[in-house]
């Protein structure tokens, strides 16, 4: 019998401080054994739970997209007792990965519609999957338009800035990178808060979906957005974090109502959430 | 099905037999109440009991169990890699337990084995148990399980059905798992005269069950509507959100996991948890989708009386046994909620 608490061992190969706060670090992770990674078939959206023998589990969206083979990435904010030992180890040290876990965003649904996705803060791991995606050349002709606004509250708490300035040039993606404020003379892109560009950029909701995910007072704020571009909250597409522990709906904490987080979710659409109780 | 009479005064040597071939857990006397637990001689157990006061979930799901084990000490290959605790999943016999008991297991197994995962602790335990249970001849004030699907001599989830008749019991094997069991007692087959007797207690018993519970007319409620009812303020009005009631409850089981090390050997284990507590929700951030104990009172009854219901479309997640209703110190009960849950206008304000 399958063992669904029992995390694969994955070698930490790398660790990339992100922001220049230093809570958040991105991990690169490589598995042990063969086998485990070809059994880690995951979309973008979903989860996993990262393991240290000894501290606990957190569960963390994967950033990697699937067309990126041979490790997996998580970046992870410092905060509780698993994630600042995270943020103390080094490469080459053991830990463990669990899943992939939860629903991905509904690729299904997405076919020959554009997208427009909208991130704040640290919440855009699973948006970086999802970019990553849809930009690789097998995928690219899968989907209509590819709109992302981005922002964070400085520049230096953007996420993966390589990867962000060389969308920035291609021709197949709209780039909206945003700030909340800065002093930098030099900083190229937009200032304003996401519901704000949201709302000059204007991103047609004709045959599109919009994914949306950050921190709450921003999803707040957004959704009248696009509420007022003609979204219908069927086509708006979210993702949940809970506290979780086993992450197979068996534990008992993460429902809303009828629906574990960890498994009938994270994504949600607008609409479900709609019909669920507001307790999240 | 084979139905065997085994008098009270060959009991020992029955359940001494089972012994020899099982893990035998039966209702025992411990410190003034009655608990489930596993015994090492045939004495030990007591079916004079009522209830115990805890249910025996923790056959299936132990209130403490080791999943995993592992080191971290340091330079050593395997270091931070859990493997499985090594465990015995040996056939196993609850004799006597009540059959609300039993329909209860039989609940929390939709949680457990599901299409997509199977908890395998759970899954095998459950697999090589054997379920004897015992009919309830004396239900208590409390008992309400003719309401919610059961009753004092219900047969669901079980293996063999006891009748207590005095003298001796009557053993009716309900499965062929059931069969395997009476085959253990050397008693004779029961006559007419015990054969109406067990009937007669039988009817009894569910005479002695008053109270009806519209527990149907829960699937047809709008879960919003009851979700924000005003009537919650009065029901959490009192409870010091002890978690006693998930404690003592059959189809409770909501569990925690943590890491425990010592020098540099360590294990993860999964302890019972409960949703009356602020910590089972809270968010690394700070933030708690259920901090007020009105939320948590309402994630109870709302768990077991509506999410379940329109979840599974298998009944509510009680079995009326009554144990919250016997246990909560500040007398807070679940009948009266599902009372207030299927009045025909929800109480809105005050």
């Amino acid at each position: 019998m399958e063992n669904p608490y029992l995390p694969s061992p994955v070698r930490i190969e790398e660790i990339i401080t992100e922001t220049t706060d230093g809570a958040l670090k991105t991990f690169k992770l490589v598995f042990l054994k063969p086998e485990d990674e070809k059994r880690f078939r995951y979309l973008p959206g979903q989860f996993a739970e990262i393991s240290v023998a000894g501290k606990g589990e957190v569960p963390i969206g994967i950033a990697t997209s699937p067309t990126e083979e041979g490790f997996l990435k998580f970046t992870i904010n410092k905060v509780g007792l698993v994630t600042t030992h995270l943020h103390n180890m080094h490469p080459g040290e053991i830990i463990g990965v669990r899943g992939p876990l939860g629903k991905s965003y509904p690729w299904d649904w997405f076919e020959g519609k554009n997208l427009v996705i909208i991130g704040g803060g640290f919440a855009f791991t699973t948006l970086r999957s999802s970019i990553v995606y849809v930009l690789h050349p097998d995928n690219r002709d899968r989907f209509g338009d590819l709109t992302v606004i981005y922002g964070a509250r400085h520049p230096g708490l953007l996420l993966y800035k390589e990867e962000l300035a060389a969308w920035e040039q291609r021709s197949d993606i709209n780039m909206h990178i945003t700030v909340d404020a800065t002093d930098d003379p030099d900083w190229k892109y937009n200032v304003g808060f996401v519901p704000t560009i949201t709302k000059e950029k204007a991103p047609s909701s004709e045959n599109a979906y919009a994914i949306v995910c950050g921190p709450p007072i921003m999803i707040k704020f957004t959704l009248p957005i696009l509420t007022e571009l003609g979204f219908p909250p069927e086509r708006v597409i979210m993702s949940l974090e809970m506290r979780m522990k086993c992450g197979i709906g068996m534990c008992g904490r993460c429902n809303i109502g009828t629906e574990y987080v960890c498994k009938d979710g994270p994504v949600f659409t607008l609409a479900q959430l709609n019909q669920m109780p507001n307790e999240y | 099905m084979s139905e065997v009479i085994i008098p009270k005064d060959e009991l020992a040597s029955f359940v001494g037999r089972l012994l020899e071939s099982y893990e035998v857990f039966a209702p025992v006397a411990r410190g003034g109440m009655y608990l489930f637990e596993r015994i090492s001689a045939a004495d030990e157990a007591d079916l004079s009991y009522k209830n115990t006061r805890l249910s025996p979930k923790g056959a299936f799901l132990p209130q403490s169990e080791r999943m995993f084990e592992f080191t971290v000490a340091p330079g050593k290959e395997e270091s931070g890699i859990l493997k499985e605790a090594p465990k015995e999943f040996r056939e196993r016999v609850l004799l006597g337990l009540r059959p609300c008991d039993a329909q209860a297991f039989k609940l929390v197994d939709v949680n457990f084995i599901t299409k997509e995962y199977t908890d395998p602790w759970w899954a095998r335990r459950r697999e090589k148990a054997i379920l004897v249970g015992l009919g309830c001849n004396e239900p208590r004030s409390t008992c309400f399980c003719t309401s919610t699907g059961g009753g004092p001599f219900s047969e669901k989830g079980l293996d063999v059905l006891l009748y207590d008749l005095g003298e001796s019991f009557l053993a009716r094997a309900v499965t062929e798992k059931g069969e395997q069991i009476v085959s253990f007692c050397s008693g004779k087959a029961p006559g007419e005269s015990l054969k109406s007797k067990a009937r007669e207690l039988e009817a009894a018993a569910r005479a002695k069950i008053r109270k009806s519970l519209p527990v149907d007319k829960l699937k047809e409620k709008d879960l919003l509507e009851l979700f924000n009812g005003k009537f919650w303020e009065k029901i959490e009005f009192a409870c010091i959100n002890c978690g006693t009631c998930t404690f003592v409850c059959p189809t409770c089981w909501c569990f925690d996991i943590q890491d425990e090390v010592y020098k540099n050997d360590g294990d993860r284990l999964r302890n019972w948890d409960s949703c009356m507590f602020p910590i089972f929700t809270l968010h690394g951030s700070g933030h708690n989708p259920r901090a007020q104990k009105v939320q948590r009172v309402r994630q109870r009854f709302m768990h077991k009386l509506k999410y379940y219901v329109d979840k599974y479309g298998n009944g509510v997640a009680c079995v009326g046994c009554g144990r919250c209703v016997v246990s909560c110190p500040v007398n807070i009960d679940i009948r009266r909620v599902m009372e207030v849950m299927t009045a025909e206008v929800c109480e809105r304000e005050e």
